[in-house]
């Protein structure tokens, strides 16, 4: 999920829902106050990217896929520490790897945390595991929720994208493009995460009771306030980007609905009126052939104000050529003026250079 | 995805970046985390057709790059990383979103094509703003500003914990990588069993070093919370800033200055 692909009021819903699940877990292991889960969770979620450092290749395609490790930790530290594990990691995406966006960051944590660490983890990996963890069962269940964790992530996506009305991929090409991929990676998924946890099952059976036993009891009695949560969580977002699809965007439409207007009207003196005096001055190419396509057509009907900004296309290309120009030097130009002074920057970058070791 | 040693490296730069020290290094974190989102809210608040509009919040980027001295050509090689996956995605419109909106003598621009590139220069935008926010600020430093946003503690401890050890563990992924590719003339690994099993020590040597650090913290009398200095102060400075473009982008947002501009060259108005 990409900043690109969201309405603000998607992106905001997904915020509050995965802001709301980090602060209960959050408190959540505050409570059981066990202080060996600190250091645990921070190395378990480094762990997830020295996973992703070694690369196996899948039989026949030739192509090679890594862990994503999300149900393989719900499996070791349960539910609450998982999700707080995965949020982390995504966090640290968000920031250096430029995976997602700040604002798809919601979204992300909701779909690969959340999702296998509150949904798919109590209610089918523990529901099928049961009290009596045999090698079969245990492998079924680790195989059924990682792939209903990916097709369920993959689902919320579609979700999300559909109702932000960035992309113009309908619901169902989109829902028929993502699934069957998802199929494959979760299928693959599932089988690392059950070759991990049995063999450390056979070299350190204890990890595995101590890390599934005590929450087993304590999280049943959870899991009806979480769906709970799920729910409201789904119907505001759907709410939401109801509204956020029926208006051109969610922010117009909380403008409409401060200032009891449809859009803020420009006054015809003051700084408008202005500028189209200065424009009648200023134009290089007064009365120049370009015709706007749709400025010729009537416009009786409503259309879209987005289409009418678009239809004055080549003023709009030119100007638009001319700010990124401006802008540019604008900021080549501060770079020149603050550099003026000599920089530690640069000296920093010839020693790191240097002195970077060489991993080959 | 890239090769994760070049990541790993990217990150380490990145990181170094913050140490730096420009009169936007010594902001309140909290000032600079408060204008990225309000930036950020105000571009992906456009609608799907917006482009010209979107070019003049490039001006955020650009300015903190310049004032705050960080190296351009690394930052924009950052981003021009994740354009074509932004690119991929955005693709699907032209073929389902066909009507005209823009004609240029015979050449007419599909809605599709436009809504595409307003996606990929969305992702751009948001993706240059998130980088020079941790390039300016440092991953630590955001954290200890977030948790006085609001952000529970715990969270920040696992955040901290989780920054600390991926320089340790990514290095330890790596060697194992290499190792068993030097093992197995340059293919990867022998197959899911040699996998797992390498995998899953790896998960075992990082879960004892949990219980070392464990032991290391309680020694030296961990108490549950991490101990992070807290000096930084919202001064006039950080007032000002957080204002200005706080202004600036509400103003951008709801006035298309590129298309103003194109009209006082142009003469055509809109």
């Amino acid at each position: 999920m990409a900043d690109a692909l969201l309405s603000p009021a998607v992106g905001a819903t997904m915020w509050i829902a995965s802001a709301g699940a980090i602060a209960f877990s959050s408190a959540r292991l505050g409570r059981e106050g066990d202080d060996r889960k600190a250091p645990l969770m921070g190395v378990l979620g480094a762990f997830l990217f020295a996973a992703q450092m070694i690369n196996f290749s899948i039989p026949a395609t030739g192509s090679s896929g890594h862990l994503s490790g999300g149900l393989l930790l719900a499996i070791l530290l349960g539910p609450c520490a998982a999700f707080l594990t995965i949020a982390s990691v995504l966090v640290v995406q968000a920031f250096f790897f430029a995976d997602g966006g700040l604002l798809a960051l919601g979204c992300n944590i909701f779909n690969l945390g959340l999702l296998p660490a509150f949904i798919v983890f109590p209610l089918v990996y523990r529901k099928i595991v049961g009290g009596d963890p045999s090698r079969f069962r245990q492998t079924a269940a680790t195989m059924i929720a990682a792939v209903l964790a990916l097709q369920l992530g993959a689902f919320a996506v579609v979700l999300e994208t559909v109702g932000s009305g960035i992309s113009a991929l309908p619901f169902d090409k989109f829902l028929l493009l993502i699934q069957p991929i998802h199929l494959a990676i979760g299928l693959l998924e599932g089988a690392v995460t059950v070759a991990v946890i049995s063999f450390v099952q056979r070299a350190r059976p204890e990890l595995l009771h101590a890390a599934v036993g005590v929450p087993a009891v304590r999280g049943s009695s959870r899991t009806p306030l979480l769906i709970a949560f799920l729910a409201c969580a789904v119907i505001t977002g759907g709410c939401l980007s109801f509204f956020a699809s029926k208006d051109p965007d969610g922010l117009e439409w909380a403008i409409a609905r401060v200032t009891g207007k449809a859009e803020l009207k420009a006054p015809e003196h003051g700084v408008h009126g202005a500028l189209s005096w200065l424009q009648e001055k200023s134009a290089w190419f007064p009365d120049y052939g370009f015709r706007p396509a749709q400025a010729a057509a009537p416009s009786a009907e409503p259309v879209q104000e987005q289409t009418v900004n678009i239809a004055t296309g080549a003023s709009g290309i030119i100007g638009t050529t001319l700010t990124l120009l401006l802008v540019l030097s604008a900021g080549f130009l501060l770079k020149k003026f603050s550099s003026g002074c000599r920089s530690p920057q640069s000296m920093k970058k010839t020693l790191l250079t240097k002195a970077a070791p060489d991993f080959r | 995805m890239v090769s994760m040693d070049g990541a790993l490296l990217d990150l380490k730069r990145l990181d170094q970046l913050a140490a730096g020290d420009s009169a936007l290094h010594r902001l309140d974190p909290r000032t600079k985390v408060l204008a990225t989102l309000v930036f950020i809210v105000c571009v992906v608040s456009f609608g799907r057709y917006e482009l010209s509009a979107l070019i003049p919040f490039f001006i955020f980027p650009a300015v903190l790059i310049g004032l705050g001295r960080l190296p351009a050509g690394y930052l924009v090689a950052k981003v021009a990383l994740v354009c074509p996956l932004a690119f991929a995605v955005g693709i699907f419109n032209p073929f389902f979103d066909r009507t005209v909106l823009v004609q240029l003598g015979s050449l007419g621009i599909s809605g599709g094509w436009i809504s595409c590139a307003s996606i990929v220069v969305r992702t751009a935008l948001t993706v240059g703003a998130a980088l020079t926010l941790a390039a300016l600020t440092g991953f630590p430093t955001i954290c200890h500003a977030m948790v006085r946003l609001g952000m529970p503690k715990a969270f920040a401890m696992q955040l901290l914990f989780l920054y600390r050890y991926i320089f340790v563990l990514a290095e330890e992924g790596g060697r194992a990588a290499r190792a068993r590719e030097m093992r197995s003339c340059g293919k990867r690994g022998r197959g899911p069993g040699s996998y797992a099993s390498l995998l899953g020590h790896l998960l075992l040597r990082t879960w004892q070093r949990a219980e070392r650090i464990h032991m290391a913290m309680l020694a030296r009398g961990f108490t549950g919370v991490f101990q992070g200095r807290d000096n930084a102060r919202f001064g006039t400075a950080d007032v000002l800033f957080l204002l200005t473009w706080s202004l600036l982008c509400v103003t951008l947002r709801f006035n298309n200055l590129a298309q103003i501009l194109g009209s006082l060259v142009t003469g055509i108005s809109s």
